[in-house]
């Protein structure tokens, strides 16, 4: 059961200061401080990496697999996301890139710009050929998809029903790897050099499907020093099946757009905008919008968290790398025919319930009604002192047990002067004090009283 | 057991126009509401708060979720509707064009709102408001 709910994002609790940063940052509202320290509730996590982007104190990681994992293999074949091809100052073009891969000890290599172009070619034979829900969302973001199961759930049959880029690249790349190679597909290791920390997740508890195709993924920070190294020491020619500019794209937002060639559609990124589309969405404001493609990250996948480059720089150099690409439009091979087909979600995409309430409707409602009282007597700053994000989100946890109305640290402040007076009249009231005292004790009350009327 | 809310929308306030809209939805998942009902309920609740904001010289919107059913009743001060069959057709709209910059005034609210909710009554008249109840059946 634990697989359910595998993250790729976790706290180094040595680093972590207990601070609120990533606590109001979370989009799904998936951190609580407790004990000064950050804990994720695992059930919620969508794995969008924010925490990773806002944190100073560098708490936040993400599990990825090293390098050497790739020797479980007999073979393995690295599958690059665009974004690698923008990571290097002064490397124009993919080749030198894809050439270092094959240094780090990969036998093969297939670009996922490549998939992406077979996976555009087929979205958009299901945009033609099926009357779907509209707008039609991309499922390309693996964040996104997860946004959608946890906070947008009534959205659910909108999304696309293809397997991603990724998962495409490592299903056709063993697959004809084995073929071309005579060997058994068992032997053969896909490993996805990511940008991305949710596709890490999406790897280990997969997305429309009942296993992931990719055997492991690695951190574009972790083998980019060892690239950048194989890549001084010169390459010989290429001899393998190449993307063109039309795939590379896929790494800037709209890119996919772009490719699946819709008029009527929009591409935001940032995770912010993407939830205001979303609610645009269920209230049916979008009304004449056919696809919708939403990246959890600013400057989409260029701005992934496992990322080495800046994402604005990343994408002017990428822009310069479409401009070296000798392939500028897609060249369609059989693939392209079967991938309709054979490139479908074997597995629906089911809600994530963690944000609701248990019990039966009587107890759901009675429980809100709980909650709403209790955020109407919570002072509603929202400061997060408290360790929970909101004033509301302290109201559901002291609900579900998780806090107590004296995390909130001005109902604290009030309890401490209650209780501070309280000593004082004692004090006042015992016949041991010297007439000195009592004069002082009166004046103690009434500064508290006059702190009091100030704090109202 | 019920919940039970009521909130106000002030005439003219466009950077708040869809705050009652999102609370309400807020509940609704909490509780779990089916999403399709979810849906509707969001459709009519946002197409009437806008109304509240652009048309009307604002008012209330009371919403009250039971484990039977759901009730959404908006209310306003005026102006009042002075044809109300013709404001319930598709197209129709009296929005200024400064509205209808921002997105909104396609004439789609009142007939939208009637669509999707289960049952749906409307009086208005002019000089004095409209009062529309809208329940959805969960």
């Amino acid at each position: 059961m634990s697989e359910t709910y595998y993250h790729s994002v976790w706290l180094d609790k040595q680093k972590c200061k207990g601070c609120t940063t990533c606590l109001k940052r979370c989009p799904t509202e998936a951190i609580r401080i407790r004990n000064n320290r950050a804990s994720i509730l695992h059930d919620r996590c969508i794995d969008c990496g924010e925490c990773i982007k806002v944190c100073d104190s560098h708490a936040k990681t993400a599990l990825t697999d090293p390098l050497d994992s790739i020797k479980r293999f007999k073979y393995a074949i690295a599958l690059p996301a665009p974004t690698l091809y923008a990571q290097f100052q002064g490397v124009h073009k993919p080749e030198p890139i894809i050439a270092s891969l094959f240094r780090l000890g990969f036998d093969d290599v297939f670009e996922v710009a490549r998939a992406a172009e077979i996976v555009s070619h087929a979205i958009a034979q299901a945009i033609e050929k099926e009357d779907r829900e509209r707008p039609i969302i991309s499922s390309a973001c693996p964040a996104i998809v997860r946004l959608i199961q946890v906070n947008f759930p009534s959205l659910l049959d909108n999304v696309m029903d293809f397997i991603s880029p990724m998962e495409a690249a490592a299903k056709i790349a063993k697959e004809e790897f084995a073929k071309k190679h005579g060997v058994d597909i068992a032997d053969v290791g896909a490993f996805f050099i990511s940008p991305c920390a949710a596709k890490m997740t999406a790897v280990k508890v997969p997305i429309g499907l009942e296993k992931s195709y990719v055997d492991g993924v690695i951190a574009i920070k972790d083998v980019y020093t060892a690239m950048r190294a194989f890549m001084k020491e010169g390459f010989d020619p290429l001899e393998i099946d190449r993307a063109s500019v039309v795939g590379i794209k896929w790494a800037v937002p709209g890119g996919e757009v772009k490719a699946v060639g819709i008029k009527s559609s929009l591409c935001v990124d940032g995770i912010e905008n993407v939830m205001n589309v979303l609610e645009g969405i269920e209230n049916a404001r979008f009304r004449d919008l056919t696809y919708f493609e939403g990246l959890a990250c600013v400057n989409g996948c260029l701005g992934g968290p496992l990322t080495v480059e800046n994402s604005f720089v990343a994408k002017n150099r990428l822009r310069s790398v479409m401009n070296h690409t000798e392939q500028k439009t897609v060249e369609k091979r059989e693939v392209f025919d079967s991938a309709y087909d054979t490139l479908r979600m074997t597995r629906e995409l089911e809600p994530n319930n963690s944000l609701q309430m248990g019990g039966t409707m009587k107890e759901r409602l009675a429980r809100i009604e709980r909650i709403d009282r209790m955020t109407e007597s919570l002072p509603g700053f929202d400061c997060g002192s408290c360790g929970s994000p909101t004033c509301r989100a302290l109201a559901e946890d002291i609900e579900n047990g998780f806090a107590t109305e004296l995390n909130c640290v001005f109902r604290l402040n009030d309890r401490i002067n209650a209780l501070a007076a309280e000593m004082v009249s004692l004090g006042a009231s015992t016949r041991f004090n010297t007439l000195q005292d009592t004069a002082r004790l009166k004046e103690m009350q009434e500064e508290l009283s006059k702190d009091d009327d100030e704090a109202v | 057991m019920m919940i039970k809310e009521s909130y106000t929308v002030v005439q003219g306030d466009m950077t708040a126009a869809g705050d009652v809209s999102a609370k309400i939805k807020r509940q609704m998942k909490r509780l779990g509401i089916p999403t399709t009902i979810m849906r509707r309920v969001s459709v009519c609740t946002y197409e009437a708060e806008i109304n509240l904001v652009i048309h009307a010289y604002g008012g209330t919107i009371d919403f009250e979720i039971t484990a039977e059913n759901i009730l959404v009743r908006v209310r306003d001060n005026g102006p009042g509707i002075p044809d109300l069959d013709k404001a319930m057709t598709e197209g129709f709209s009296t929005a200024s064009n400064e509205v209808r910059n921002m997105g909104f005034g396609a004439g789609m609210g009142l007939p939208n709102m009637k669509r999707n909710a289960d049952e749906f009554t409307i009086t208005s008249e002019v000089g004095v408001g409209t009062d529309i109840s809208m329940k959805f059946n969960i």
